[in-house]
């Protein structure tokens, strides 16, 4: 088990350099010279040769790479991205809360998830075939056909305008989660309610499933068996959600206009505020690499089979 | 031929093959199936509704929607299709090599796939936009750099699995060049398990793009695109929401079309999957990256 | 003790109607041991999961199953139930895989005995205690405290006939339960079956394709093929004088195959018999 989570935690690591590395390296893979897009991000009217230099000086990028390269990381492990090209305050100021509010979005969406796919698939699984089994069949496949913002405009449209229920845009009270969260619920339940569908039946039809049939126990408590057996595979499931989401609320957030990473980093790519695009790449990747670590450790740690390489 | 026959088995396959193959001829041949120029602006038609000559109406510049909605299948599904296929190919290309030479190419090569899978993909597609600027060939090319790796590493395992059956161990004795062992052996045994991994992302692909042009990240106006003509309509989306619904529609057919049809050649071409059996899920890896593959918001 | 009657036992496929067991009738007399043969697929195992009513929920099943005066297919959910466990004990083929993986065998039992007779924890490991050691499983509070992963397939048989001893049922069907193990352990897993016969005098239910073993433990044969019963008679009149042309193909492919062996080994020594 330690030597495990020891060679997970050493896999990190160079990834988290190839990460900063190519957070860093956006920059100068931009067809555009970075000077010049500062100038155009602030809106200088004309841009001079003279200017494009005596920018480039101001902003260090006449330094060697790897020098900039290092002083940059020192910077971004004191969470010092720099400032934007756009506002001039600096990206923490505005990545910070940014973060914090796209964090408790898809915490909150995680758990509607987690909820509502182990209650969905177990529910099917153990009705295999039935009437509720193919209903939560079809709607999952229907719903997962639709494109989220599509089924968010629509929802829009019915629940806030018509009905006038639930705010449009924005988080100011619990109910601007709702829609949200619902959309990014109905996205992802629709798959890994598959997955807990599928592992419940896998459990269900092993010989110990029987076995403890056989010596008479109550379907409640083989149940309790075979959902903890099943369940073992949604933690890893689960644990990888979490970044996952976090990085794909981008399309509601935009819809909902709701201040967090997605609107900032839609809005930053817009305008070319590299340092604000650098920060967000950089801070959701790492984030990736931790929880892809944490749960693959977590895995380990609850799967017997691996505990025994101790 | 294995497709047809599983098509003759299951009806609604056989539906749904045909729906894509009308579509997919519809967005080649556009210019022959639309009624209208796309990019035809009629002031004196902004919102009209249905009409012998508009049969699914204008948009507010008075463009025709059905003309757009078929123009609108090149970039939505035809360069979708185009990127999965390119994606597929270097994942393909990978996979052989460390499936077949195993080694230090093999260990090189899956080392760098785990170094692509701890990405996160919608986020590395969003830099790769944030670098190169907004445009459907940017959000295409970071596809292809973002998918091949999962396609290697399960094009892997189905490689791994036959090159250790007996009939490929005997033309290795025979001295049969690699090359030819590949195409000749290995390349028809591994094809359904390519068709089923790659049809399994396309649908999200197709979803996911879209919704990149319904950012305003993709596709730049005048062209259409589906993402794009949702976006918008949701700007009148309070005075005329039945503009939602021609594309909306068609994204939800396709890619609904697309998804059954990728499950039923999964169950046809995976026994396991036809009897009450389902898969059994052993390694928590292959789910998870199944999983990273299905990011949809 | 009582008998074990089947009667016109019919299971069939609900969905494609096929039968898969047709017109089964035999008895298994108080205290005798029963073996079914047959390749896999002839309906062997099915009948077994048909007394015990634990088929798959496709399958659907028909006839009367008699266990003395009570009428096991007569009974409701709940009946049945405290029956199985308690009168009549089901022994899987691949023990690897019969108890929980993510429990340790102690707690299975533990759950499967506190259901049944209530008992405390000190009585259920006093009396496991002492049906491991009979089974052979001597360091039994560790066995108690492992993983199923980190036990052997031999192991994991002879602590279902453990768990058989301390429920005392009245019969014991026994899936086959040799398929999965090597020569030794199998051999090991046999005795203890006979051992467990003599324990509890039970009557025993012995699903088994290897007629090596059926041979050293029943005292009736019963022979399937393709769902339907092909013969059936005393162990020792089908081994010598089998009248059914398949009987007497699997009886001479065995002693055919043995003899093969045997001159291969240059010896008898190898195989039991």
């Amino acid at each position: 088990m330690k030597r495990y989570v020891l060679g997970k935690v050493v896999f990190a690591i160079p990834l988290l350099i190839i990460i900063t590395f190519l957070a860093f390296g956006l920059n100068h893979l931009s067809p555009v010279e970075p000077a010049e897009a500062v100038l155009h991000a602030q809106g200088v009217p004309e841009i001079t040769k003279e200017l494009i230099a005596e920018t480039r000086e101001k902003l260090g990028m006449n330094d060697p790479f790897l020098f900039r390269y290092g002083s940059w990381l020192l910077d971004c492990l004191r969470l010092d991205f720099g400032s934007s090209y756009v506002t001039g305050l600096p990206v923490w100021s505005q990545l910070g809360p940014a973060f914090l509010n796209t964090l408790k979005l898809t915490l909150v969406s995680m758990a509607a998830i987690v909820g509502l796919s182990i209650a969905l698939g177990v529910g099917s699984a153990l009705r295999e075939g039935r009437l509720l089994d193919k209903g939560i069949r079809g709607a999952a496949f229907l719903l997962t056909s639709m494109p989220p913002y599509w089924l968010a405009t629509l929802m829009i449209w019915y629940f806030s305008v018509k009905l006038d229920l639930l705010p449009t845009s924005g988080m100011d009270a619990w109910q601007s989660y709702i829609l949200p969260v619902a959309i990014i619920t109905i996205s992802y339940a629709g798959i890994y309610f598959r997955v807990i569908r599928s592992s419940m039946l896998g459990n269900l039809n092993e010989d110990y499933v029987l076995y403890a049939r056989a010596n008479g126990l109550l379907e409640l408590l083989v149940t309790k068996h075979i959902l903890r057996n099943s369940l073992q595979v949604a933690v890893s499931v689960f644990g990888m959600a979490i970044p996952v989401i976090l990085g794909s609320t981008v399309v509601v957030e935009n819809l909902f206009a709701w201040p967090g990473l997605g609107s900032l980093s839609v809005r930053a790519i817009l305008s070319r505020d590299y340092p604000v695009i650098q920060a967000y790449v950089l801070i959701l990747a790492v984030t990736f690499v931790f929880f892809n670590t944490l749960s693959d450790i977590v895995n380990a740690a609850m799967n017997p089979k691996a505990r025994m390489d101790r | 031929m294995k497709l047809l026959s599983i098509m003759r088995r299951d009806k609604w396959a056989a539906v749904c093959f045909t729906f894509l193959s009308a579509v997919i001829a519809a967005g080649i041949f556009a210019p022959w199936f639309a009624p209208h120029p796309p990019e035809e602006v009629h002031m004196e038609l902004r919102f009209a509704g249905a009409s012998w000559t508009y049969w699914l109406g204008n948009d507010h510049l008075g463009r025709c929607v059905l003309s757009r909605l078929i123009y609108g299948i090149r970039p939505s599904v035809l360069w979708v299709l185009a990127a999965l296929s390119a994606s597929v190919a270097i994942g393909a290309f990978a996979g052989f090599a460390a499936g077949y030479f195993r080694g230090k190419t093999d260990v090189l090569l899956m080392r760098l796939c785990d170094v692509m899978l701890s990405f996160p993909g919608y986020v590395m597609t969003l830099a790769v936009i944030g670098i190169m600027g907004p445009g459907l060939e940017h959000i295409l090319i970071a596809f292809v750099l973002m998918k091949w790796a999962w396609f290697a590493r399960i094009i892997r395992t189905s490689v791994l699995q036959y090159s250790n059956s007996d009939y490929v161990r005997f033309s290795k004795m025979l001295g049969l060049p690699g090359v030819s062992i590949m195409i000749r052996h290995l390349l028809p045994v591994t094809l359904p398990d390519i068709l089923v991994v790659s049809s399994s992302s396309f649908g999200s692909m197709i979803l996911q793009i879209s919704g990149f042009s319904f950012l305003g990240l993709g596709i730049q106006a005048p062209n259409a695109e589906w993402g794009m003509m949702l976006n918008e309509a949701r700007s009148v989306m309070f005075s005329k929401p039945e503009l939602m619904l021609a594309p909306g529609i068609a994204i939800v057919l396709v890619v609904s079309a697309v998804n059954f049809l990728s499950d039923s050649f999964q169950r046809m071409l995976d026994p396991r999957l036809m009897s009450s059996r389902p898969i059994r899920l052993k390694q928590g890896f292959s789910i998870s990256t199944r999983l990273k593959e299905r990011e949809v918001a | 003790m009582k008998d074990l009657v089947v009667s016109k036992l019919r299971i069939w496929d609900s969905r494609s109607g096929a039968a898969l067991v047709e017109d089964s009738s035999f008895t298994v007399k108080a205290g005798k041991c029963l073996a079914i043969v047959g390749e896999s697929g002839s309906g062997k195992s099915l009948t077994c999961r048909a007394i015990m009513r634990l088929n798959k929920a496709g399958l659907r099943q028909s006839g009367d199953i008699w266990l003395g005066d009570i009428k096991l297919t007569a009974l409701t959910e709940k009946e049945i139930r405290r029956i199985r466990g308690t009168k009549l004990c089901l022994i899987l083929q691949n023990g690897m895989r019969a108890f929980d993986p993510s429990s340790t065998i102690g707690s299975s039992v533990r759950e499967t005995l506190a259901w049944h007779y209530g008992w405390s924890r000190s009585e259920m490991i006093g009396k496991m205690a002492k049906a491991m050691t009979a089974v052979k499983l001597d360091d039994y509070l560790r066995i108690l405290n492992s993983y199923p992963h980190q036990l052997s397939g031999g192991m994991l048989q002879r602590m279902m006939i453990a768990l058989a001893i301390v429920l005392e049922p009245e019969v014991v069907i026994a899936d086959e339960p040799t398929t999965a193990l090597d020569t030794v352990s199998q051999f090991e897993v046999l005795q203890q079956f006979a051992l467990l016969r003599e324990r509890l005098g039970c009557t025993m239910v012995f699903v088994s394709h290897d007629l090596g073993c059926v041979k050293k433990l029943a005292d009736e044969v019963l022979i399937m093929k393709n769902g339907v019963i092909v013969e059936k008679g005393a162990a020792s009149d089908i081994f010598h004088a089998p009248r059914h042309d398949y009987t007497r193909y699997l009886v001479t492919a065995k002693t055919s195959v043995n003899q093969h062996f045997r001159r291969l080994m240059g010896g008898d020594s190898f195989v039991f018999h």
